[in-house]
C-alpha cells in the first residue's frame, strides 16, 4: 500500500481503498480532512508523509501538513514526523508555516532536541519587519516549552515589550504567563516587563498585561497605583475579554485600598439588610454624608465600569455586576439587577451561571430582585439544575405579600412530570412554611394533601418536609402524625420511612396509641429494612421502652436482640449503646438514670437554609463560587481596610489637563481631555462623544522657545486628524501650578457632561464641594480656548497606526527630538491650477518628525480644486527614483469644487537634497509633480546640553567642519534673531549657551541620523564665524551656503 | 486560562481536541461522560465539573458538546462566552455547525483556534479580523487555491487588530451600497390553565445587514426609545450618545451583525396574541383521554399569525393518539410521546382545532399533570412592543445608500399550561 504522492490527490480513490481499516467514523473529506483514518490503522504510511514533506513542492508539503493536522485533531500520535516537519519551519508558504508552527508547539516537549534547530528561524522572524510575523514568531517560540530557550524566551520578551507595535506588545504579555510557568524562577525579571507594559497606553495591551500580572504576580498591588486611573479610563475600549480580567483586578485592587462604603454597623448581616430594604433611600443618604466620603478613585471606577452593563458580552456584564455588588453603596448595586435579569434569555450554560450567582444574592438582598420574580417562573422546557436553581431563588425572593402566588406557581410544579424537580419544589415550599409564619399552616395542609399523592418520590420528600416543620408546632398536630403512621405501610422510600419512625419516637407520648403499633410492624420487617430505617427503629424502640415500657418491652428486647446482630457495624453499635442505656442491669453506671434526658430531650427545629447561604464566602461570578469550593488559583478578596491606604500613591505626574474646545476645519469639534508628557492621551471628540487619540508630536512642557505647542489629533471615529498650534504664549509655570485636584475635578466634570442624564449624589457632592477650584480652572482653559487654533486638518482617514506608540519620537537614546524651534509659514508650489487642469497643489515642511518612519521627513501638501467640477480619486501614482520610500497618503475619494483638503505624506530624502518626483493623479488624469527640499528640512532638531555639544563637536573636526565669516546685517547682531533666522533656514534646535556672543543649535538628519552642529560666534560689531561640523561633507557646505545668506541679507 | 477544547459528539466520542498549554490527556473527558450518563436529558449536564485536577466547563450547541478544560480560577462564563463565540464563528465560517462541518474543515478548524486564543487567552474572537487571517472556505476559492497554490491564511496584521473600531475592516467597497435592520421581537409567556398570562416578557433584537462602502456612521433613531431600557450593544454603539439623546449611533461592522438586543420585562403590560382553548382530560380507570385544542388571534393588530406550531410532550401513559385537524398535519411520535402538529397561518372566520382522543395504557393511573403546551409562530410586519424605527442617516460617505427595516414578531418560549 504504497501510496504515491500523486494518487493522494485523487482523494476518493485513496479514501476508498483505506477505508476497510477505518475503525471510527468515515470521513467524506475535502481537502482538508482527507485520511482521518488513513494511518491510524497502518503505521508505514507515514512514511508517504514524510516523502511529501521532504518533496520541494509547496503543494506536497501543504498537503501532508493538512495530514498531519488532521491526525493531531484526532488526538493520534504524529510525533515520529517531527524531524520531517520541523525543516519546513522557514518555508516562504505562509498557511505551510502556520500548519508547522501548530504541530511545533504540540509536540515540541516531547522532542526537546530537534525543537532546538527551529529556535533560530524564530529568531530571525522576531526581527521581521512584518508586525504579524514578529508576533506569531514570539508566540510560537514562548509556546514552545523547553526549558533551554528560557534565556532567549525572556530576551525576546523584553525586546518585544518595546516593540513598536502593540500587537507585538500584546502578545509579549502573553508571553510572559507561559514562560513564568515554564520557569517560576524568573518571576523577579518577569515583574519588571509586567511593569512596564502596564504603563502602556494601548487598550490592546492593557487586558493581556492584566492578565499576566494577575497570573504572576497578583500581590503586587504596588505596581498597580500609577495605572489605576488609566486603567479605569481605558477600560470602555478595551477587548471585552480584557475588560472581564480589569475588572476582576480592579475590584481586588479597591478591596485593598479604600474604605467601606458600607455604613459602619455593617456587621454584614441579614438585619441590616433588611434596614436598607425598609428605609427610605434619602434619609439613608443623609446618614452616609455625613460619616462617608468615597474615595474619588473608588467613584472613578464605578462610574467608568456601568457602561459595561449594556455589553453583550455577559461575562463583562457579570464581572460588572459582581464589582458593584463588591464595592458599591449598597443604594447603587439595585443598578445591576437589571441587567442580570436581561441575561437569563441567554444560552442554557450561560443562565445556569448567572441565577447561581442571583440565588446568592438574593439571600442577601431580596428587595433587589423581588420586582423581577416572574422572570424565574419555571418552563417546562427547562434543565433540571436551571429549574432547582430559579426554584432556589424563587425561595429567597417570598416574603408575606407575594407567598400566595409563589406558592400557586409552587402548585404547578409539584405536579411536573420531573419528578426530581417536584421533590425540589416540596422542599421548597417547607422553607417558605418555616420562613413565613402566617403561611406554615396553609402549607403543611398542602404537603398532607401530597402524602395522597401517587408518586413515592413526591410522597417521601413530603413527609421529609412534614417532619421538619412539625418539629417547629408539634402540638396542634397529633392527626397528621396519625395520618403519616398509617402511609407507613405504604411508603418504601427509606429516608420517608426513617422519618416516619422518628416523629412517632419523638412524639410518641401524642399518640400512646399508635406508636406501639408502628413498632410492632416495623419489628417484623426489621432484617429487610435499610440502615437508616434500622437506626430509627431502635431509637423509637428505645424512646417507647422509656416511655411505655409495659407494652413495648418485648418488642424493645427483640429488635435490640435483631440489631445486636446484625451486619452493619452502627447498627450494632448504636444497639449496644442504647442497651446499656435504657436496660436497667447492674453494670450500667450513672448514664442510666439520664436516659430518659437524653433520648427524649426537646430538640430544636431545623433552620431550613438554602444551600447558597454560605456562598458569599467567594467572590461572585468565580469558579470557585460556581462549584462551592475554593478552586486553585483563587484569591481572596480582602475585607475593607480600616483605615484607606495613602491615596496620594495613585497621582500620576500629568502635566496639566487642557481642556479645549477646538471648533476645527475638520468635520468634528474635538476636546482634549488630558494631556500626558510627549505620548498618547485620550481626548474627547465633541460630535461622537468618544474618546479620541491623542498624539502630542511635540508639547509645551519641552524647551521650545516661542512656546510654542503642537498636537496631532485623531478622532476615533471618524478618524479625522487635525493638527494643533497654539499661537500665543501658554505659560508653563501656570500649567505647573495648577493642582492634582483640578485635574480630578475637570475630569470628573467632563465625564459627568458627557453622561448628563446621570443625576448621582455623589457627582453633585463633589461639585460643591471643591468651587473654588473649580473657578479658578475655568478661566484657564478659556484662556487656552484662545490660545489653540486650529493649524491645519488632515484627511479623514490617515492610517491607523498613528496612534500607536511614541515610539518615533524617541530614535536615538542621547539625542532627544525635540519640538520645532520654528515653522516656516512658507508653502512652496506642487501643481499650478493651469497644469494641473483645476487641482491645484502646494507643499509645505511642518516639520514634525514624521509619523510613519523615524526616518521620513514630513510634508503636508493641501489640496485644492479650483474648477468647476469634482475631483475624484487624487492618489500618488508611480515615483521617480524607483526605490524612493514614500508614505503615501490614503486615496482621497473625491474633492468638491472650491474645496481644498490638507494631507500629510512622509519621503525619505535619504539626506540629499535631490527632488522627490511622483505623479499626482485624479481618476483622469496624471500629474508629475517633484518635491524638493531645502537642505535644512532634512534635519530634525535635537535638545544637548552645551557640554555635550562641546564633545559632540569635538569628535566632528577636519574633514567634518566647515566654516565661513560673514558680515552679518544690523538687525541680526542680538541673539534672538540668530535664533530665528538659523531656525527659519533650517530645523535645528537650540542648544543654551553659556556665552553670550556663542549660538549654538542642533540637529540631526531624517535618514540616517548624522549629527549636524551649528556654531555661530559674533566677532565684534558685524562679523561672525559660521562653524558647521558634520560628518555629512555634502550637507554641510549647503547649510552654510543657506546660513550666510540668511543671516548677512537681512 | 482556557488549557485544552474536546468536541464530543451525541454519542460521546471526541472528534477534535485541541490544546494551548501542556497536553492533557483526553482521559480527562471520562469525567464529562460520567456526568453525561447521569443526566437523563443531554441539556441536564451540568456546564461545569469539576475533577481532582481539573475543571471541565461545557457548552452544548448544535447537540455537539464543547469541553472546555481549565486548571485554575477563572470566571466561567469567560469561558462559556467564549466557546458559544466559537460556535458562532464555526457557523460563520462553515454555515453549519456540525461534526461533518466541522471534520471537514478540521484544519480550518484548528487554525481558527489557534489565532481566537493564545496560551488560552482570547487574542481575536472579531469575526472580521479572523476573516482576514483565515479566509473562509468557499468552494471557488478552494478551486482556485488547487490550481494557483495560494493559500487562505492572511500574511498582513489585519487592520482591525490595531484600529479602535477593530469590528470594520477598512476599505470596504460595494457597488451597491445597503443598510438592512431586522426588527425581530420574541415573546416570552407563560399561559395559566384559566388563560391568564402568568408572565410574559419581549425578547427584541435588531439584527443588521450592513453592506456599505468605506467608513460610514450611521444614526438610527426610534420613535418611541423609551421602550428601550434595558437594552445591551455591540461595541460599536456609542453608549454616551445613546444615554444623552436616545439615537444609536455607531460605525456598522462590515456584514451581518446584531447591533442591540432589549428586553421588555414582565413589569410592562405585554399583549398576547394568540389564544388557546384547551380540554384534555384523562379519566380515572378509563383508557381513553379527550383531547380538544382550538387556536385563534388576539391583539395582532391587524396582522396575520402565521407559521403556528404547537408541539406537546404527553404524558408517558398515552399510547397513542386519534386526532382531527381543522387545518395543518399533525405527528404523534409514541416513543418520545411528543404531539406536534404544524397548523400554519391562522384565518380569525375559521379558527384551527385538532380534537380527538387519546389511548392510554390499560391499567395505568391518571397523569398528575395535563401536558403543557408549546407554541410558535410569527407575526410578519410587525413589533409587539410597538418599537418603531424613526430614521436612519448616514454620515461621513458620500453616496445614497439603500435602506430597508423589517419587523417581525415570534413566539420565543411560549409555554400554555393546561
Amino acid at each position: 500500500m504504497s501510496t504515491n504522492n500523486l494518487s493522494y490527490n485523487d482523494q476518493g480513490g485513496s479514501d476508498s481503498a483505506v477505508e476497510v481499516g477505518q475503525e471510527t467514523t468515515p470521513t467524506s473529506s475535502s481537502n482538508a480532512g482527507a485520511g482521518f483514518g488513513l494511518f491510524s490503522t497502518n503505521f508505514k504510511k507515514n512514511d508517504d508523509l514524510k516523502e511529501m514533506l521532504e518533496s520541494n513542492k509547496d503543494s506536497l508539503k501543504l498537503d501532508a501538513m493538512k495530514r498531519i493536522i488532521a491526525l493531531i485533531a484526532k488526538g493520534k500520535n504524529a510525533s515520529e514526523l517531527f524531524p520531517a516537519v520541523v525543516k519546513n519551519v522557514a518555508s516562504k508558504n505562509i498557511e505551510l508555516k502556520k500548519l508547522v508552527y501548530v504541530y511545533l508547539v504540540r509536540y515540541a516537549e516531547e522532542q526537546q532536541d530537534l525543537a532546538l534547530l527551529s529556535i533560530s528561524t524564530f529568531q530571525r522572524a522576531l526581527k521581521d519587519p512584518n508586525q504579524l510575523i514578529r508576533a506569531s514568531a514570539l508566540r510560537v517560540l514562548s509556546s514552545i516549552r523547553v526549558p533551554i530557550i528560557v534565556p532567549i524566551m525572556m530576551l525576546a520578551i523584553k525586546e518585544a515589550a518595546s516593540d513598536m507595535s502593540p500587537y507585538v506588545r500584546k502578545t509579549s504579555a502573553h508571553a510572559i504567563q507561559k514562560l513564568y510557568s515554564l520557569d517560576p524562577d524568573q518571576k523577579e525579571h518577569l515583574i519588571e516587563v509586567i511593569d512596564k507594559l502596564l504603563k502602556d497606553k494601548s487598550t490592546l495591551v492593557a487586558g493581556s498585561v492584566v492578565m499576566a500580572f494577575e497570573e504572576v504576580c497578583p500581590d503586587r498591588i504596588d505596581l498597580i497605583h500609577k495605572n489605576y486611573r488609566k486603567l479605569c479610563n481605558l477600560l470602555v475600549d478595551v477587548e471585552e475579554w480584557g475588560q472581564v480580567v480589569i475588572i476582576s483586578m480592579l475590584t481586588r485592587y479597591a478591596r485593598t485600598q479604600f474604605t467601606s462604603p458600607w455604613r459602619e454597623v455593617s456587621g454584614g448581616g441579614n438585619s441590616e439588610t433588611a434596614f436598607y430594604e425598609s428605609d427610605e433611600k434619602k434619609t439613608e443618604n443623609e446618614d452616609e454624608k455625613k460619616s462617608y466620603m468615597m474615595d474619588p478613585d473608588h467613584r472613578l471606577l464605578l462610574r467608568n465600569t456601568k457602561p459595561l452593563l449594556q455589553s453583550r458580552n455577559t461575562a463583562v456584564v457579570v464581572s460588572v455586576a459582581q464589582l458593584y455588588w463588591h464595592l458599591a453603596p449598597k443604594h447603587e448595586v439595585g443598578v445591576i439587577t437589571k441587567s442580570l435579569v436581561r441575561l437569563l434569555r441567554s444560552h442554557r450554560e450561560v443562565q445556569y451561571i448567572v441565577l447561581q450567582n442571583i440565588a446568592t444574592m438574593s439571600i442577601q438582598r431580596k428587595g433587589m430582585f423581588e420586582p423581577y420574580m416572574k422572570s424565574f417562573y419555571v418552563r417546562s422546557t427547562d434543565a433540571t439544575h436551571i429549574k432547582s436553581l430559579k426554584l432556589e431563588i424563587l425561595t429567597s425572593l417570598a416574603n408575606e405579600a407575594n407567598i400566595s402566588t409563589i406558592l400557586r406557581e409552587f402548585q404547578t410544579y409539584v405536579k411536573s412530570q420531573d419528578k426530581e424537580f417536584a421533590a425540589g419544589t416540596i422542599q421548597a415550599i417547607g422553607r417558605c412554611a418555616t420562613n413565613i409564619s402566617e403561611v406554615t399552616d396553609t402549607c403543611l395542609q398542602g404537603l398532607v394533601l401530597l402524602l395522597s399523592n401517587r408518586d413515592e418520590t413526591v410522597v417521601a420528600e413530603s413527609v421529609v418536609v412534614i417532619k421538619k416543620l412539625l418539629q417547629t408546632q408539634p402540638t396542634q398536630h397529633s392527626d397528621i402524625i396519625k395520618h403519616m403512621a398509617k402511609l407507613f405501610d405504604n411508603i418504601a422510600v427509606p429516608m420517608a420511612r426513617a422519618s416516619i419512625l422518628w416523629l412517632m419516637g419523638e412524639y410518641c407520648e401524642r399518640v400512646p396509641q399508635i406508636a406501639p403499633d408502628v413498632l410492632r410492624k416495623v419489628a417484623k420487617s426489621f432484617t429487610s429494612e435499610e440502615d437508616i430505617v434500622k437506626l430509627q427503629t431502635v431509637n423509637l424502640a428505645a424512646k417507647l421502652y422509656l416511655t411505655n415500657s409495659k407494652q413495648t418491652k418485648l418488642l424493645t428486647q427483640y429488635i435490640l436482640n435483631l440489631g445486636k446482630y446484625d451486619q452493619n457495624y452502627d447498627i450494632r453499635d448504636r444497639t449496644r449503646f442504647i442497651r446499656q442505656l435504657i436496660v436497667p442491669n447492674e453494670k450500667s453506671g450513672a448514664l442510666g438514670k439520664y436516659a430518659r434526658r437524653i433520648l427524649l430531650a426537646p430538640k430544636p427545629a431545623p433552620v431550613l437554609e438554602s444551600t447558597y447561604k454560605d456562598r458569599d464566602r467567594y467572590q461572585l461570578g468565580t469558579l470557585s463560587h460556581t462549584i462551592n469550593t475554593k478552586a486553585s488559583g483563587y484569591l481572596e478578596l480582602s475585607d475593607w481596610p480600616a483605615v484607606a491606604p495613602d491615596q496620594s500613591v495613585r497621582n500620576v505626574e500629568v502635566i496639566e489637563p487642557v481642556r479645549i474646545h477646538l471648533y476645527l476645519y475638520c468635520p468634528f469639534p474635538l476636546t482634549i481631555q488630558a494631556l500626558h508628557q510627549g505620548s498618547v492621551c485620550v481626548c474627547q471628540c465633541l460630535y461622537h462623544k468618544v474618546s479620541c487619540y491623542f498624539v502630542s508630536v511635540c508639547n509645551a512642557s519641552q524647551d521650545c522657545i516661542h512656546n510654542r505647542a503642537r498636537f496631532v489629533c485623531l478622532c476615533r471615529v471618524c478618524l479625522c486628524v487635525c493638527v494643533l498650534e497654539s499661537s500665543s504664549e501658554v505659560e508653563s509655570d501656570e500649567e505647573k501650578s495648577s493642582s492634582q485636584s483640578s485635574e480630578e475635578s475637570d475630569k470628573s466634570s467632563s465625564q459627568s457632561e458627557k453622561s448628563s442624564s446621570e443625576s448621582d449624589s455623589e457627582q453633585k457632592k463633589k461639585t460643591t464641594k471643591k468651587p473654588p477650584q473649580k473657578k479658578t480652572v475655568k478661566p484657564t482653559a478659556k484662556d487656552r480656548l484662545h490660545g489653540f487654533v486650529p493649524k491645519k486638518c488632515l484627511s479623514r482617514s490617515l492610517c491607523f497606526s498613528l496612534y500607536t506608540h511614541p515610539c518615533p519620537l524617541s530614535c536615538a537614546a542621547l539625542l532627544q527630538v525635540s519640538g520645532p524651534a520654528f515653522v516656516p509659514e512658507k508653502s512652496h508650489d506642487l501643481l499650478h491650477r493651469m497644469t494641473g487642469k483645476g487641482l491645484s497643489a502646494q507643499y509645505q515642511f511642518p516639520r514634525q518628525p514624521c509619523l510613519y518612519q523615524p526616518s521620513m521627513v514630513s510634508v503636508q501638501i493641501s489640496l485644492t480644486n479650483t474648477s468647476d467640477r469634482p475631483l475624484e480619486q487624487i492618489h500618488i501614482g508611480d515615483r521617480s527614483p524607483t526605490g524612493l520610500n514614500m508614505h503615501c497618503f490614503n486615496t482621497i475619494e473625491c474633492l468638491l469644487p472650491e474645496a481644498s483638503v490638507t494631507v500629510s505624506l512622509g519621503i525619505d530624502f535619504n539626506d540629499s537634497t535631490q527632488a522627490a518626483n511622483f505623479q499626482l493623479c485624479t481618476k483622469e488624469d496624471q500629474f508629475s509633480v517633484s518635491i524638493q527640499p531645502a537642505v535644512g528640512e532634512l534635519f530634525l532638531p535635537i535638545t544637548m546640553t552645551e557640554q555635550d555639544f562641546r564633545q559632540e563637536q569635538g569628535k566632528r573636526l577636519g574633514m567634518n567642519e566647515s566654516s565661513a565669516t560673514i558680515t552679518m546685517a544690523a538687525a541680526n547682531t542680538t541673539s534672538q534673531p540668530i535664533s530665528r533666522q538659523v531656525a527659519t533656514v533650517a530645523n535645528l534646535g537650540v542648544v543654551p549657551s553659556g556665552q553670550d556672543n556663542i549660538h549654538r543649535f542642533a540637529g540631526k538628519t531624517a535618514s540616517t541620523g548624522a549629527v549636524v552642529l551649528v556654531t555661530v560666534e559674533l566677532r565684534g560689531e558685524s562679523t561672525a564665524l559660521i562653524t558647521i561640523n558634520t560628518e555629512k561633507s555634502v550637507m554641510g557646505p549647503m547649510l552654510l551656503r543657506d546660513l550666510k545668506r540668511a543671516l548677512a541679507q537681512a | 486560562m482556557i488549557h485544552s477544547l474536546f468536541l464530543v459528539n451525541s454519542s460521546g466520542d471526541i472528534f477534535l481536541e485541541k490544546h494551548w498549554k501542556s497536553v492533557v490527556s483526553r482521559s480527562v473527558c471520562d469525567y464529562f461522560f460520567e456526568a453525561q450518563e447521569r443526566a437523563s436529558e443531554p441539556e441536564n449536564v451540568p456546564p461545569v465539573i469539576p475533577t481532582p485536577h481539573h475543571y471541565l466547563i461545557s457548552v452544548l450547541r448544535h447537540r455537539i458538546y464543547f469541553v472546555a478544560v481549565i486548571q485554575s480560577e477563572v470566571p466561567p462564563l469567560f469561558v462559556i462566552e467564549f466557546l458559544h463565540r466559537v460556535v458562532d464563528t464555526f457557523q460563520d465560517y462553515f454555515g453549519v455547525c456540525t461534526e461533518a462541518a466541522i471534520k471537514d474543515n478540521v484544519v480550518v478548524v484548528y487554525e481558527l483556534l489557534e489565532e481566537m486564543l493564545d496560551n488560552g487567552f482570547p487574542l481575536a474572537t472579531e469575526s472580521n479580523i479572523l476573516k482576514e487571517l483565515i479566509k473562509p472556505p468557499t468552494i471557488l476559492r478552494t478551486v482556485v487555491n488547487t490550481i494557483t497554490g495560494s493559500t487562505n491564511v492572511g500574511e498582513q496584521l489585519p487592520t482591525g487588530q490595531l484600529s479602535v473600531v477593530p469590528w470594520r475592516r477598512t476599505g470596504v467597497k460595494y457597488t451597491n451600497n445597503e443598510a438592512y435592520f431586522d426588527v425581530v421581537e420574541e415573546i416570552d409567556a407563560i399561559i395559566d390553565k384559566s388563560g391568564s398570562t402568568i408572565t410574559a416578557e419581549i425578547q427584541g433584537v435588531i439584527d443588521a445587514c450592513v453592506k456599505l462602502t468605506g467608513m460610514p456612521d450611521l444614526t438610527l433613531s426610534f420613535m418611541n426609545p423609551r421602550l428601550l431600557d434595558d437594552v445591551s450593544f455591540h461595541p460599536c454603539v456609542r453608549f454616551k450618545r445613546w444615554e444623552a439623546e436616545r439615537i444609536l449611533s455607531f460605525i456598522p461592522p462590515d456584514g451581518n451583525f446584531r447591533l442591540l438586543s432589549y428586553h421588555v420585562s414582565s413589569q410592562n403590560l405585554v399583549a398576547i396574541p394568540v389564544y388557546v382553548k384547551h380540554n384534555i382530560t384523562f379519566r380515572e380507570g378509563s383508557s381513553q383521554g379527550r383531547f380538544e385544542l382550538t387556536l385563534g388571534p388576539k391583539q395582532t393588530m391587524g396582522k396575520g399569525v402565521e407559521a403556528v406550531l404547537v408541539s406537546s410532550q404527553l404524558p408517558r401513559g398515552v399510547l397513542n393518539t386519534n386526532l382531527n385537524p381543522t387545518q395543518g398535519t399533525y405527528t404523534f411520535d409514541p416513543v418520545t410521546k411528543l404531539l406536534s402538529w404544524d397548523v400554519g397561518k391562522i384565518n380569525p372566520q375559521k379558527l384551527p382545532s385538532l380534537k380527538g382522543s387519546m389511548s392510554l395504557q390499560a391499567g395505568a393511573s391518571k397523569p398528575d399533570e395535563n401536558p403543557t403546551i408549546n407554541i410558535q409562530f410569527k407575526i410578519q410586519q410587525s413589533a409587539l412592543s410597538g418599537l418603531k424605527v424613526n430614521r436612519l442617516d448616514m454620515y461621513g460617505e458620500k453616496y445614497k445608500p439603500f435602506k430597508g427595516i423589517k419587523y417581525m414578531t415570534k413566539a420565543g418560549k411560549f409555554q400554555v399550561r393546561t
